[in-house]
């Protein structure tokens, strides 16, 4: 039962460990997708461990066994779990719940006033631009989602980077990038140890609008350019309140690329040749989802028949 | 430019229909007076042909996004100005939602810190990329 209990919980750490090298190596649209479904499956199987144990500790109460028909003694007899790491698990199982509930509604209704601001904007295209000289380009979800580009940006390109802007932020919209990133996200407020997945998942989005960018135009130095290009105008441009990019986990020590920000990464993964699709992490993956999945219902499942036993005693 | 003008569906030449309007309108901002069709093209460089231009900055006037003046036999064209503010100000907002709104949007370019500018100057430089400069105009 121990090791069944406590692996959903280690699996989380590990893949925290290996998530910006998996997000950095794999083809961005198989990174993204592995992230995701790895933060999701991790954190509800890091529930059900923590709702094991806690579960687990609440029948050697005397009072719940009674109410259970269980017998606690039976319970206390056949269970290693001290009443302590159960009341540490419960404890987590609330804190984590109510975060991640918080964060699911609050990110709800910024995608819900996210598509009223697309739907408010003047013109009827997807295309909005704003008056601005600061240079600036986001998607904004919505139905349909809009592009805003402002006339700073417009000036700092040209006609082909233009439409290489265009073209990775309609990628952000067609192929709903915010999804990913949120369910991400919800498995990270879930489990924070699985934030690294999370702010992978941020990064290998961009990569795939660029990887899209650049496969429409089949010029992927041209793409790069271009990133680098609209960066260094954002960056000198009159400064503009931000959330700076280490409010979001981005900024790490001075190491060259390992220790980059997005934008620099982005770049240099461009120049480099096109990802390849590698099997090999993505079967190490899927093999670490198995085991956190098997021995979360393995515990869920000794727990059951612990209290069958304890009932029938 | 020249060689590496590449064009989405390079066999049509059609460009994604908001891409064309936004470099119009570039090419509108970045010039002093109205433009007429012709003037335009002339800022907008190769590739496109003097009716396509003609159709999209009426199409832009019907939407509302330029206004135009007569001058000899054509109409100069010249962006609408957002003298309020309005729209920046509305954009402003969207963009200040805080940590949530800013979660769903997909920024082009995130914020670059010191040491990152360094690195992706040097990224560029070897890669033999010229036109860097901070203001750069294109169009």
């Amino acid at each position: 039962m121990q090791l069944a209990m406590f692996l959903p919980l280690l699996c989380p750490v590990l893949a925290g460990v290996f998530a910006r090298p998996l997000g950095n190596r794999l083809e961005p649209r198989a990174a993204t997708w592995t992230l995701t479904i790895s933060a999701v499956v991790l954190a509800a199987a890091s529930w059900v461990a923590l709702a094991v144990l806690a579960l687990t500790g609440l029948a050697r109460i005397p009072l719940v066994a009674d109410l259970g028909h269980w017998s606690a003694a039976v319970i206390q007899h056949n269970d290693p779990v001290s009443l302590g790491i159960a009341a540490a698990a419960g404890l987590l199982l609330v804190v984590t719940a109510a975060t991640a509930v918080r964060m699911l509604w609050r990110r709800l209704r910024a995608l819900l006033a996210a598509g009223l601001d697309a739907a408010c904007m003047p013109g009827p295209d997807q295309l909005a631009v704003m008056e601005d000289p600061a240079p600036d380009a986001y998607a904004i979800p919505g139905l349909p989602g809009r592009i805003v580009v402002s006339t700073g940006m417009l000036s700092s390109l040209d006609t082909t980077e233009r439409d290489i802007l265009l073209a990775h932020e309609r990628a952000h919209l067609t192929a709903h990038h915010y999804l990913f990133v949120a369910s991400a996200q919800l498995g990270a407020a879930a489990n924070p140890f699985l934030r690294p997945l999370a702010t992978a998942v941020t990064y290998t989005v961009e990569r795939w609008a660029d990887e899209h960018a650049a496969t429409v135009f089949g010029d992927r130095h041209r793409v790069a350019r271009t990133v680098g290009k609209a960066a260094l105008a954002t960056k000198h441009a009159p400064a503009r309140r931000r959330i700076p990019a280490a409010a979001l986990g981005l900024i790490g020590r001075r190491d060259a690329l390992k220790s980059a920000g997005p934008v620099p990464r982005r770049v240099a993964a461009l120049l480099a040749p096109p990802p390849e699709l590698r099997l090999l992490p993505l079967a190490a993956t899927a093999v670490v989802l198995i085991a956190a999945g098997l021995s979360a219902f393995d515990a869920a499942r000794d727990l059951h028949l612990l209290l069958e036993l304890a009932g029938a005693g | 430019m020249g060689p590496d003008r590449h064009r989405p569906a390079a066999a049509g030449g059609r460009r994604p229909s908001g891409a064309l309007e936004a470099e119009v309108l570039a090419a509108l901002q970045s010039s002093p007076q109205a433009l007429t069709p012709a003037e335009a093209l002339e800022r907008l460089g190769g590739g496109l042909s003097y009716s396509t231009v003609v159709t999209i900055l009426s199409r832009m006037h019907d939407k509302g996004m330029l206004t135009r003046t007569k001058r000899g036999r054509a109409y100069a064209y010249a962006p609408v100005t957002d003298a309020s503010g309005l729209t920046a100000r509305r954009m402003r907002q969207v963009m200040e939602g805080g940590p949530d709104r800013e979660s769903v949007l997909s920024r082009f370019v995130d914020e670059l810190s010191t040491s990152d500018e360094e690195l992706l100057r040097r990224l560029l430089d070897g890669d033999g990329g010229a036109d860097l400069g901070t203001g750069a105009r294109g169009g």
